[in-house]
C-alpha cells in the first residue's frame, strides 16, 4: 500500500526546497547567504530543544515544561557564575547548564515514573511551578549583566556579502554537535533502539528486561540537557537573560517536531526529522516576512500547514483501501 | 534420564483464598510438541508462569532438568539461562520497528552501550529466518505485517535467543486455516531440532494434530497426561471439561419467508457482487479464508460502511443504511469479532454494558434513565442466556470469556433484533463454553431470528448451519447445505 518511499523525512525535506525555490524566484533576499545564515542562527535554539523533544517523543512520553525549564537553567546558571564563580568560562557554563537542565528533566521523569502519572499533566505540573518559582524569587526582573565569553558573539564562517558579510555563529555549531549526539544514541546504540522499542509497546519492552526507569530518566533528562544547552544559546544570542522569554515556545516546537514524523504515540520520530520540521516552519515564516505579510498572519499560516501537513500523513487510513490485500488472495 | 527437557512435581500456588493450582506434575520431554489443554481457568496460565520464573511456586515445588540437580523455584534469570520462553497470545514485540530489530531486540537490552551496525542485525535476522525457513523480508516494519507473519517473527526472537523449551500461548487464535497449517509445519521443524514446544490451544483438531501429548488440568489439578494416539475431540473434551457434551448437526430446512436480500452488494477493494437471500429462522453460515471479505460484508450491513454497488432488502423493501443506528433501528445487530475491545466497555458495570444499546428505550417516556427497568432488563437477559454472574453492577471483566459473549449477545438481543450477525463468536472461548453459546444461538433461529453466522472454523460452521456461503477474495465461491457434504469436504472448499 506505500506508494514512493520517500518517509516523513523525505517529503519534508521535498517541501523545504521546494518552498526555498518559489521564495527565490519571488524575493531576491530569500536566496542569499546571508539570509539563509541568518535563518540558521536563529533557529539553532529551537532546534536543539527539538531534538532533545524528539527522544522523549520516541519513548511515548511528551515534555511541555522544557521550555521554562531552560528558562530556568538561564538563571540559575547566570546567578551561580556570576555571583559564586567569577564568570566562569564556556566550558564551564556549558557543563553547568547541561547538569542544571538534565537535574529539571529528571525531575520530570522522577514524578512520572515513581507515581505513575501521566507525562503530560507532570509536566503541565512543573511547567507553572518552574515558571511559578523563577518568577517569585526574581520578581521577573532580567539580568543584563552577563559574563564576558557569553556577551560577545562567536563567528565561525564569515562570508563576505552583498550587505556587509554573512556570518555563521556559534550556535549553529553547537546545534549540530547536540544533534549528532541525539543521533547517534537513537540510532547506532542498542539503548537508543530500546527507545524506540519501549514507545513502540511499553509492555513488550518491559518483559524483554528493558529498564523502564532508565528509559524514562534518560528521555527527560536528555531534554533537560538539551534545554539547558539551548537556553546558554539563547541568553548569549540575546545578550541578557528575560524570565519569559522562552515560554510559550514549547507549543510550536513540539508542533514541528510531530511534522517531522513523531508522533504522541511512540515510537516514531528522528532527529533528521525533528530538524526538518523546525526548518520548515522557519522558512515558511521567513518567507512570508520577506514577502510582507503581516506577521499576524504568521501563526495562522502555521496552524494551517500543521493541520494539512498531519492530515496528509494519515491519508493512508482515511481513504477506502483499494485492492483486496494480497495475502488473501494467496 | 536424559531426555526429559523439564520436570515439576508437586506444584502448588495460592492466591488469597483460592488454590489454582494444587499439587500438579507436568513432564516435557526434549524435543517433543505437548499440548497443555483445560477450559479458561484450570491454572494453565498459572502453571506457565511458574514455569518461566514470573510466578514463585509454595513450597514443596521441585523442578528437574536433564541431569541438572533439582530446584525448588525458577527464576527469571534461570528461566532465560535455561532457554525457556514464552510466546504470549498477544506476541509481545515492536510494531514500529523492522523485523531485524524485533529478533535481535534481546541484544539491545543485553548490551545497551556497544555500537551496532543496521547491517549486522540484518544478517543475524536473516540467519534464522532461513533455519526457520519461512518467508520474512528482514526490513519490513512489523506493523505492515499479518497476524501470522508477526508470529512468525516472534517464534524467530525466541530461535534467536537460544531457545530450548518454548511455550505458545493460543498460538492459532487469530490465524487462518493455511496459517494454522504453516505454524504447525513450523512446530514439528524445530521439534525435530531438538525444541521441547509446549503448545496452548482451544481448537482440539490442532492439538490433536501437532502434538505427541496431551497434559490436562482441571480446576487448578492434573487430569492426566495421554498420548494424543487415539484420542478423539470428544474423549479430550469430556476430560477437560469432566462432563459429556452432545451436539448434533442441525438438521432444520428453512422454508421461512426472505427477511434480509442482497443483490449484487459491492465495496469497492472488500468484495464484490454478492447476492443472498436471508430466510426467516434461519442459521446461514458465512465462512471463507480471513480477508476474504466476511467481516467487511458483516460491516456494510450493520451500515457501519457504504456498500458501492448493488442493493439491500429487507423485507421486501428496499434499505439504505446511512450508519448503525440506522442498521440497529432496522432490526440488525451485529456482534463483532473483537468483543473484548470492540463489543464491551470492560471496566463498566454488566448492568451498564447489557443496556447500552437499548438506553434510549429505557429512557421513554421521561427522558432520565429508570434504574430499576435496567436492572430489569439485566436480570432476565442474564437469565435466559444462563449467564453466571454473582453482581450485575459488577464491571464485565469480572467474567469468564464465555461469559462475557453471552452479556455481548444479551446486549444485542436487547434491541430486539430479527437479523442477527455473529462475528467469530468463539474465537478465545473454551469448549465446555462454545457449546452453551451455540445452544443459544439455535433457539433463537428456532424462535424465527435470522442469524448470519461468521466462522473459519469448518466444524462449528458445518454443524450450526441450516446453509453455508463461502466467500473467496470478496466473492461467493460456493453455497451448499451441510447435510449434502461432510465437515471435512467443507474445509477443503474454504481452503481450496
Amino acid at each position: 500500500m506505500r506508494r514512493l518511499h520517500l518517509g516523513t523525512e523525505g517529503v519534508l525535506a521535498a517541501i523545504i526546497v521546494a518552498l526555498c525555490l518559489v521564495l527565490g524566484v519571488t524575493t531576491d533576499t530569500f536566496l542569499t547567504t546571508q539570509n539563509l545564515f541568518d535563518l540558521l542562527n536563529n533557529q539553532s535554539v529551537n532546534m536543539i530543544f527539538a531534538v532533545g523533544l524528539v527522544v522523549v517523543l520516541i519513548a511515548g512520553g511528551i515534555d511541555i515544561s522544557f521550555a521554562v525549564a531552560a528558562s530556568v537553567v538561564q538563571y540559575v546558571v547566570m546567578t551561580l557564575l556570576m555571583d559564586h564563580m567569577g564568570g566562569g568560562n564556556w566550558w564551564f557554563g556549558i557543563l553547568l547548564s547541561m547538569a542544571v537542565g538534565s537535574l529539571l528533566g529528571l525531575v520530570n521523569a522522577f514524578l512520572i515514573h515513581r507515581f505513575r502519572i501521566v507525562s503530560i499533566i507532570v509536566t503541565i505540573g512543573t511547567f507553572n511551578l518552574y515558571f511559578g518559582l523563577l518568577m517569585v524569587f526574581t520578581g521577573g526582573v532580567s539580568i543584563y549583566d552577563v559574563p564576558d565569553w557569553l556577551y560577545y558573539s562567536v563567528p565561525l564562517i564569515d562570508l563576505p556579502a552583498s550587505r556587509g558579510s554573512a556570518t555563521l555563529y556559534l550556535p549553529v555549531a553547537v546545534m549540530v554537535v547536540m544533534s549528532l549526539a541525539t543521533g547517534f544514541i537513537l540510532t547506532r546504540t542498542g539503548f537508543g533502539r530500546a527507545i524506540y522499542g519501549f514507545g513502540s509497546s511499553p509492555e513488550a519492552a518491559r518483559r524483554s528486561g528493558v529498564r523502564v526507569g532508565v528509559i524514562h530518566a534518560f528521555a527527560y533528562g536528555w531534554l533537560g540537557l538539551c534545554a539547558g544547552v539551548a537556553g546558554l544559546m539563547q541568553a548569549h544570542i540575546v545578550q541578557e537573560v528575560v524570565p519569559n522569554a522562552l515560554i510559550g515556545q514549547e507549543l510550536p516546537i513540539l508542533a514541528a517536531v510531530v511534522l517531522g514524523g513523531a508522533t504522541l504515540g511512540g515510537g516514531r520520530g528522528s532527529v533528521t526529522g525533528a530538524l526538518l520540521g523546525v526548518l520548515l516552519l522557519a522558512v515558511v515564516q521567513n518567507g512570508l516576512n520577506l514577502l510582507g505579510v503581516t506577521p499576524y498572519a504568521f501563526r495562522m499560516i502555521v496552524g494551517f500547514i500543521i493541520l494539512v501537513a498531519i492530515t496528509c500523513s494519515n491519508l493512508d487510513k482515511l481513504l477506502p483501501r483499494r485492492a483486496i490485500p494480497k495475502e488473501a488472495r494467496q | 534420564m536424559d531426555d526429559i527437557a523439564l520436570r515439576a512435581e508437586r506444584v502448588s500456588k495460592v492466591f488469597g483464598q483460592s488454590r489454582v493450582l494444587d499439587d500438579v506434575s507436568f513432564e516435557l520431554r526434549r524435543g517433543e510438541v505437548l499440548c497443555l489443554a483445560g477450559e479458561n481457568g484450570c491454572g494453565k496460565s498459572t502453571l506457565i508462569k511458574i514455569l518461566n520464573g514470573v510466578y514463585t511456586p509454595e513450597a514443596g515445588a521441585t523442578f528437574s532438568f536433564g541431569n541438572a540437580d533439582a530446584v525448588s523455584r525458577i527464576t527469571p534469570h534461570d528461566a532465560r539461562a535455561l532457554g525457556i520462553h514464552v510466546i504470549w497470545q498477544d506476541l509481545a514485540l515492536f510494531p514500529h520497528l523492522s523485523v531485524a530489530e524485533n529478533i535481535v531486540f534481546d541484544d539491545y537490552v543485553a548490551s545497551p552501550f556497544r555500537p551496532l551496525s543496521r547491517r549486522a542485525a540484518r544478517h543475524q535476522a536473516r540467519e534464522v529466518i532461513e533455519r526457520l525457513g519461512v518467508p520474512l523480508d528482514p526490513d519490513t516494519r512489523v506493523e505492515d505485517l499479518s497476524i501470522a507473519r508477526r508470529q512468525l517473527v516472534a517464534i524467530c526472537r525466541v530461535l534467536r535467543a537460544g531457545a530450548r523449551i518454548v511455550f505458545m500461548d493460543e498460538p492459532t487464535a487469530s490465524l487462518t486455516r493455511n496459517e494454522v497449517q504453516t505454524l504447525l509445519e513450523i512446530t514439528r521443524s524445530l521439534s525435530a531440532q531438538g525444541i521441547s514446544i509446549v503448545f496452548v490451544s482451544h481448537r482440539l483438531s490442532e492439538v490433536l494434530a501437532v502434538c505427541q501429548r496431551v497434559t490436562v488440568l482441571r480446576n487448578g489439578t492434573l487430569v492426566g497426561t495421554y498420548s494424543t494416539e487415539g484420542m478423539t475431540q470428544t474423549r479430550l473434551s469430556q476430560l477437560m471439561t469432566g462432563r459429556e457434551l452432545t451436539l448434533t448437526p442441525r438438521q432444520a430446512a428453512c422454508t421461512g419467508e426472505p427477511v434480509l436480500e442482497l443483490r449484487n452488494l459491492s465495496r469497492t477493494g472488500e468484495f464484490e457482487e454478492v447476492s443472498l437471500t436471508l430466510h426467516r429462522g434461519e442459521i446461514l453460515g458465512l465462512t471463507g479464508l480471513l480477508g476474504a471479505g466476511r467481516t467487511e460484508l458483516a460491516h456494510v450491513l450493520f451500515g457501519m460502511n457504504r456498500p458501492t454497488g448493488g442493493e439491500l432488502l429487507k423485507n421486501g423493501k428496499p434499505l439504505t443504511l446511512r450508519s448503525n443506528r440506522d442498521a440497529i433501528r432496522n432490526g440488525i445487530a451485529y456482534v463483532s469479532e473483537d468483543r473484548l475491545h470492540l463489543g464491551l466497555v470492560q471496566n463498566q458495570s454488566i448492568n451498564m454494558n447489557t443496556a447500552v444499546t437499548v438506553l434510549d428505550e429505557l429512557e421513554k417516556p421521561r427522558g432520565f434513565l429508570s434504574p430499576r427497568r435496567l436492572r430489569e432488563l439485566t436480570a432476565r437477559w442474564i437469565q435466559r442466556l444462563g449467564t453466571k454472574v454473582s453482581d450485575a453492577e459488577l464491571a464485565v471483566s469480572s467474567l469468564s470469556g464465555g461469559n462475557q459473549q453471552r452479556i455481548v449477545l444479551a446486549k444485542w438481543l436487547a434491541t430486539q433484533p430479527d437479523v442477527l450477525i455473529l462475528d467469530c463468536p468463539t474465537v478465545g472461548v473454551d469448549v465446555g463454553a462454545k457449546a452453551g453459546i451455540f445452544e443459544i444461538i439455535r433457539q433463537l433461529a428456532d424462535e424465527g431470528m435470522s442469524i448470519i453466522l461468521i466462522s473459519d472454523e469448518a466444524g462449528e460452521i458445518w454443524m450450526n448451519s441450516d446453509r453455508v456461503v463461502v466467500l473467496k477474495a470478496g466473492r461467493i465461491s460456493r453455497e451448499l447445505t451441510p447435510n449434502a457434504t461432510t465437515e471435512a469436504s467443507l474445509e477443503e472448499i474454504i481452503n481450496a
